[in-house]
C-alpha cells in the first residue's frame, strides 16, 4: 500500500512511566518505540538520540527486556542557553516478552541514534512419542 | 454601636483569613513549580519537529535537533542571512505482509523548520555535524553583528 508522507508532528518526550529507580541524576525519557514480528522474530525499534553504542544497556532476564541508555551533555561548559525546546536525559524502557526467545541470538544494531533489537523466537519444541521398550 | 463594631470586624477578619489560605495555596504552588519533574511539563514548543535547542557560546551559536534516524543524506541544511532551514524526511521500516505490528510509536514523513536568529551569521563558516541522532549545527555570528567596543573620550 503506497502513502504519501505526511508532515512530522512534533512532540513532547515522555517523562519516565514509574517515578521510583531513579540513580542517576536529571531526566529519564521513555524512547519512542516500534515493536512488530515478523515469521521467526521479534523486532524492537527504540528511538534513542544522542546515546553512544558503548552506553546501552540491554537487559533480558525471565521474560523482561530493559533497555537503558545514559546520555552525555553535548554542550560545552560555557554555552548560554537561548532557547531550550528538549531536555537531555538518560532513556529508560522495559517489557514483558509473552514469547520465549532464542537469547544467545539476540542482535543489537545502533545506528544514528536508534537501537535495533532483533529476538529470533525460539520454536516451540515439537512434541514427541517416546517408545517404550519391553525386556 | 457594640454590634455594628463587633459586625465590622467580624467581616474583615473573614476577608483577610480568606486571603491568608489563597496566598498560602499560591505558595504551595510556587513550590511544586520549582520541584525539577515539573520542568518536564513545562519545556517551550513551537508544535513543529523537531525540536531544537540553541545554546550561545562568545560568537558562536550552536543549534541541536535530535533527529534519530535520520541519515545526513537526508537532510536539507540552508541558512539565509539570520535564518536557517532544515528540512528532511523520515523514512520507517520498509514492512512486509507477514509483519504484524504490536505498538507503533514511532512516526516518520517530511519535515521542514525554518529557525530565525536574533543576529547574522557568517554562513562561510557555519558547519553541520550529524552523530548518533543529533544534529549540531555550529553558526558563527557575522562580523557586522559582533559587539564593537567605542572609545569614550573624556572631554
Amino acid at each position: 500500500m503506497a502513502e504519501t508522507s505526511k508532515s512530522l508532528q512534533a512532540k513532547e518526550k515522555r517523562g519516565p512511566l514509574s517515578v521510583a529507580e531513579q540513580i542517576d541524576q536529571g531526566p529519564t525519557f521513555t524512547p519512542d518505540v516500534d515493536i512488530f514480528e515478523t515469521d521467526g522474530n521479534i523486532v524492537v525499534v527504540a528511538d534513542m538520540p544522542g546515546v553512544k553504542p558503548e552506553n546501552i544497556d540491554i537487559d533480558l532476564r525471565e521474560n523482561t527486556l530493559t533497555l537503558s541508555g545514559k546520555v552525555s551533555s553535548p554542550e560545552g561548559p560555557d554555552e548560554v542557553d537561548i532557547l531550550r525546546e528538549y531536555e537531555t536525559g538518560a532513556y529508560f524502557r522495559q517489557f514483558t516478552l509473552s514469547e520465549m526467545i532464542d537469547q544467545p541470538h539476540i542482535d543489537a544494531k545502533m545506528t544514528d541514534g536508534v537501537l535495533r533489537l532483533t529476538l529470533p523466537k525460539v520454536k516451540p519444541v515439537a512434541p514427541r512419542k517416546v517408545k517404550v521398550k519391553s525386556k | 454601636m457594640i454590634i455594628k463594631n463587633s459586625l465590622d470586624n467580624l467581616s474583615r477578619w473573614r476577608w483577610d483569613d480568606t486571603f491568608e489560605e489563597l496566598e498560602r495555596m499560591r505558595q504551595e504552588i510556587e513550590r511544586l513549580y520549582q520541584y525539577p519533574a515539573m520542568k518536564l511539563f513545562k519545556g517551550p514548543s513551537s508544535g513543529v519537529f523537531p525540536a531544537i535547542t540553541i545554546t550561545e557560546e562568545k560568537d558562536i551559536y550552536y543549534l541541536r535537533a535530535e533527529l534519530p534516524g535520520i541519515k545526513a543524506d537526508d537532510l536539507g541544511l540552508s541558512i539565509a542571512n539570520n535564518t536557517v532551514t532544515i528540512e528532511g524526511e523520515r523514512k520507517s521500516d520498509p514492512e512486509n505482509e507477514n509483519t504484524k505490528y504490536h505498538r507503533r510509536e514511532r512516526d516518520a514523513g517530511k519535515f521542514s523548520r525554518k529557525i530565525t536568529l536574533p543576529v547574522q551569521i557568517d554562513e562561510s563558516k557555519a558547519d553541520a555535524k550529524c552523530s548518533n541522532g543529533i544534529l549540531t549545527i555550529v553558526l558563527p555570528k557575522a562580523e557586522s553583528a559582533k559587539p564593537k567596543k567605542i572609545a569614550i573620550t573624556a572631554v
